[in-house]
């Protein structure tokens, strides 16, 4: 059975040195929603931009089904959404409408299925009233909610979210919880909001130094000050870990 | 300053009716039409003084049809002209011919002046035409159009995303002089231009990166370099009956003019 993330001994070392992957060992399940913690220059970004194909070390990575290639670069990107930590890099287009629509026009849907896709796409982050606006006439986090559901119309299998809560008030990101709490997908999240991670997610692996240090249930990893400390995480003070409402693990099914 | 150029940015929307028959008409169709009255104006003799009119005519019929304000013209005009009309200011005083007159050490001829005169007559037009085909076609859609007429794609492009991007870097340009100015910088001299510069390096160095994202974004979404549109552009008989009767109204009367001097 194929897996969500398969990734083994992957490294990559960008042109001027620096080794932002050393040897990542990765695997998620259809399913799983992961949270991949780690401090800033952990490699997390780097990673999740081998997840599509944008950027290629060396090691072996399958992701959502597909070995990581030149080949299959296509497949890859039908399969795997990103949703980057910038808004502004992800919404080009002149209107809300066309930016959901750029992707399923890519995958040469035809015309009748792309406007069903775009009406799907915004109506899963709570935007169909924005379709004609354009995207700097929105706020921050309407900005991003834009930006995951120009992914969600191209209905893929695995969901990648990179720091989804940087820059939003408290408003804006409880929305955006609500928002991806409902959205049935395999996700990788990366983030340092660890309260976030606690919701969503009910997988954690800490990223140090290209590597994965830790993995596990997020609970054990976000109850253990310890560790959290060694990689320069942090809880809020004061959060309350039992709070959270747990999240059975692995129970989600796996879309097409 | 912020406020300042997010104001002039809203000088380049829409103005006038937006259900007007011409705004609805198809981009290329305004792109062939206006364009013609300015090819038309420019490439008159320089005395073809009824040339100008009608073109000035059937600029206002355009104006009047998609209910385009005067004021909201003037407002556009007032930016753009003065540039456009620099580079003919000196003309009276070069240009010799006709008779003279003193104006303190200056001499203008008349020759010069009647020259004056119809340029910019000429850059009038050419100016009216383009805040005409601005105030009743969004940016987006020209671009469309200009594609769909075979500009090549990658001007089309980059032009597209300047204009969305102008605003993020307005945006960021507003934030770094806020931040230079809460740390009290206030130059008065040209020799405290330093920051000003260094700012702009940023600028261009952020720019660049956020290139490389935007970039890495689209081919995320499967950006084959084929910019994807949902809905056809399609010229309908209003589309080429407004090109039609522009060309009406102005070519005859131009070709009983004769070839500009």
């Amino acid at each position: 059975m194929s897996c969500a993330v398969h990734a083994v001994e992957l490294r990559y070392v960008y042109p001027n040195g620096h080794a932002a992957l050393d040897g990542i060992e990765l695997h998620v399940d259809h399913g799983e929603r992961v949270a991949v913690l780690g401090p800033n220059g952990a490699g997390k970004t780097t990673f999740m931009l081998h997840l599509n194909g944008l950027l290629t070390g060396s090691g072996s990575l399958e992701v959502a089904g597909v070995d990581v290639g030149p080949k299959t670069l296509t497949e890859l990107r039908r399969r795997v959404g990103v949703v980057f930590q910038d808004p502004d890099d992800q919404l080009f287009m002149p209107t809300v409408a066309e930016d959901v629509a750029f992707g399923p026009m890519n995958m040469q849907l035809d015309p009748n299925e792309v406007r069903m896709r775009v009406a799907e796409g915004l109506a899963a982050v709570r935007m169909e009233h924005a379709a004609e606006r354009a995207p700097y006439q929105l706020s921050m986090g309407e900005r991003r909610r834009v930006a995951i559901a120009t992914v969600l119309a191209m209905r893929p299998s695995l969901l990648v979210l990179d720091e989804p809560s940087a820059n939003l008030d408290p408003r804006a990101r409880r929305e955006l919880l609500d928002v991806l709490e409902r959205v049935e997908r395999t996700m990788l999240i990366t983030t340092h909001d660890l309260p976030l991670a606690a919701e969503l997610c009910e997988r954690a692996v800490i990223l140090a130094a290209g590597r994965v240090v830790a993995d596990g249930p997020c609970r054990d990893i976000l109850g253990d000050p310890e560790l959290l400390a060694l990689h320069d995480l942090e809880l809020p003070a004061g959060f309350d870990l039992d709070g959270v409402p747990t999240r059975p693990s692995g129970t989600r099914a796996a879309p097409a | 300053m912020g406020a300042l150029c997010n104001h002039s940015l809203e000088l380049t929307g829409l103005a006038g009716d937006p259900a007007s028959p011409v705004h609805r008409l198809d981009p290329r169709a305004k792109i062939l039409g206006l364009v013609a009255i300015t090819i038309v104006a420019v490439s008159t003799p320089l005395e073809a003084w009824p040339v100008y009119a009608c073109c000035a005519g059937v600029l206002a019929a355009v104006a009047v049809a998609a209910r385009v304000p005067p004021g909201a013209i003037w407002r556009r005009v007032r930016f753009l002209l003065p540039i456009v009309l620099a580079a003919g200011v000196f003309l009276p005083f070069v240009r010799h011919g006709g008779g003279q007159y003193e104006l303190g050490p200056l001499t203008v001829h008349e020759e010069g002046l009647r020259t004056f005169a119809a340029v910019s007559a000429k850059a009038a037009i050419g100016t009216v035409s383009a805040v005409l085909l601005a105030a009743t076609t969004t940016f987006p859609a020209v671009l469309r159009g200009l594609e769909a007429m075979r500009v090549p794609r990658l001007l089309v492009l980059i032009a597209a995303f300047m204009y969305r991007y102008l605003f993020v870097i307005v945006e960021e340009t507003g934030r770094m002089r806020a931040a230079l100015a809460a740390r009290a910088y206030h130059p008065r001299t040209a020799l405290q231009a330093g920051p000003i510069g260094r700012m702009a390096t940023v600028m261009f160095l952020r720019t660049y990166a956020r290139g490389e994202r935007v970039y890495s974004a689209m081919l995320a979404r499967g950006y084959t370099g084929q910019m994807p549109y949902l809905t056809p552009l399609v010229l309908r008989r209003s589309d080429l009956a407004f090109v039609a009767l522009v060309l009406l109204a102005l070519v005859p009367l131009r070709l009983g003019m004769g070839v500009a001097a």
